[in-house]
């Protein structure tokens, strides 16, 4: 068993870190990766705008956003990448890689998940520091600039790890629509060894395990930094945190 | 081809026949797992509060590996990994009896219990030690003070996260797809298929996911509501 996987590693594992690339589009680990931080990268000011508009007290801002946010919320991603498998070509009118179109939905659904860790940052912060900014004589979009989301998004960074392992974890739905990312890499090594399904999907999960655990920590170890440059102290979970945490987190 | 009409598929008895068989097997396998996963979570929860090392180490072992792993790596791993690797009995019989359901529901049980028995860990730590030594100090015996005094807050604590990730639950329930199970996602891409009306088939099915979400999340805010004592008036 240990010598199987051992010999699978070692010859497909340029296919499992590049895929067919140079002789076909990116592949495998790289493309896993690229796809996630590029995801995270577009999410994160679509993220802010959202959270903004969501806290704004004109309906026709505060609206639309709520509905979106409840749309991701409510409809399995896998759903929303058929959408994406069906629109983005018709929106462009041209065929698109898979890989774009997947990049395109994680973009909206994450950026929506985002926007809810942004906004808890926000609202965590306390009217305070809003009520201050605004009596030193800031405008809203400035005391917003230079005061709170400064603080917020600091205060989330643990948060916002979380979102990107949850978007790693996500990509390996591209498999549906044949994004070739790690995971197709691997379906495609089965298919041409064909008797050694466990070793290959064995190695498959420690990959993912050794990134997102690692990132995890990372996440983990911020977030102890961050609690005791805040606080002093690292304190225990209330219900209050608990209530505002459910919202925010998301397994995939 | 024609523009924008649902009827075409709402009166059509045979895709509705196929979207009835496949809200029936997204149910299965949603509510099959959920009730795995929360009888695991709470063997789990069990287990880390056992004397010794051990069993605090297996949940924590187990806890990180659902959830740093791909839920639909699991799935394939289950499906493809471990059902070959079974003795050929337990395979003919599994064959028999839609093994690709059987998976479904053990890889996506098996995962949720992860979330679900840290969801209610954490609920727990967030009683204070306090309402534990007040119980005791007026009588509870430890039995009693958990059953009367700990278990009801931490549970309320651990609610909005469970009810949360019971919506994760259901909405990974479509993963189930990619291992052949004919849940309501394989509906869609049969009907699809058939009838040409991807734009009409696909909002049917979208709607219905975000209504049972919809559902699911309404049902979590009503229980949450009613379990605290302030709110509901009754304290």
């Amino acid at each position: 068993m240990i010598s199987d996987i051992i010999a699978i590693i070692r010859d497909y594992w340029l296919l499992l870190l590049i895929g067919q690339y140079p002789n076909g589009p990116l592949g495998g680990l790289a493309a896993t990766l690229l796809l996630s931080v590029l995801a995270i990268a577009f999410a994160f000011p679509v993220s802010i705008a959202l959270a903004l508009a969501r806290l704004s007290k004109a309906p026709l801002l505060n609206w639309p956003v709520t509905a979106l946010v409840y749309f991701t919320r409510g409809v399995p991603l896998l759903m929303l990448i058929l959408w994406g498998y069906f629109l983005v070509p018709l929106v462009t009118g041209a065929s698109v890689p898979s890989f774009l179109t997947m990049l395109v939905t994680l973009v909206v659904y994450q950026g929506a998940f985002l926007s809810e860790v942004v906004r808890g940052g926000i609202v965590a912060l306390g009217h305070g520091q809003m009520e201050a900014a605004r009596a030193l004589g800031h405008s809203y979009l400035g005391a917003m600039r230079y005061v709170i989301l400064p603080q917020a998004l600091y205060n989330v960074i643990p948060s916002i790890i979380s979102v990107f392992v949850a978007t790693i974890k996500d990509t390996t739905l591209g498999y549906v629509i044949n994004v070739p990312d790690l995971t197709f890499a691997a379906s495609q090594i089965n298919n041409q060894l064909l008797t050694q399904p466990f070793q290959v999907f064995f190695i498959l999960a420690a990959v993912y395990y050794v990134i997102c655990w690692s990132l995890s920590r990372v996440a983990v170890l911020t977030e102890r930094r961050i609690t005791r440059r805040r606080a002093g102290t690292a304190p225990q979970p209330t219900a209050k945190s608990l209530k505002l945490a459910a919202l925010t987190d998301q397994p995939s | 081809m024609s523009s924008f009409d649902v009827s075409e598929i709402l009166g059509n008895p045979e895709y509705m026949s196929m979207l009835l068989l496949g809200i029936k097997m997204t149910s299965v396998v949603a509510i099959g797992s959920w009730v795995l996963a929360m009888t695991l979570a709470l063997l789990l929860l069990g287990l880390r509060y056992a004397p010794g090392p051990l069993g605090n180490g297996f949940v924590t072992a187990y806890v990180s590996y659902h959830r740093n792993v791909p839920t639909l790596v699991q799935l394939l791993l289950w499906y493809f990994g471990i059902f070959t690797l079974m003795p050929d009995p337990i395979t003919f019989w599994l064959n028999d009896h839609n093994a690709e359901a059987i998976f479904a529901v053990i890889g996506l049980g098996l995962c949720q219990a992860a979330y679900f028995s840290e969801d209610l860990r954490s609920g727990m730590r967030a009683v204070s030690p306090g309402q534990m030594e007040a119980a005791r100090a007026l009588g509870h015996s430890y039995v009693s003070a958990m059953r009367f005094v700990m278990v009801p807050q931490g549970t309320r604590n651990a609610l909005p996260a469970l009810i949360n990730h019971s919506v994760s639950l259901f909405k990974n329930s479509s993963l189930a797809v990619a291992i052949g199970v004919a849940e309501l996602t394989y509906a869609v891409k049969e009907i699809e298929n058939l009838s040409f009306r991807t734009f009409e088939s696909y909002l049917l099915v979208t709607v219905l996911y975000l209504v049972f979400s919809l559902i699911i999340m309404a049902a979590g805010a009503y229980i949450a509501r009613r379990a605290d004592p302030i709110r509901s008036g009754r304290a």
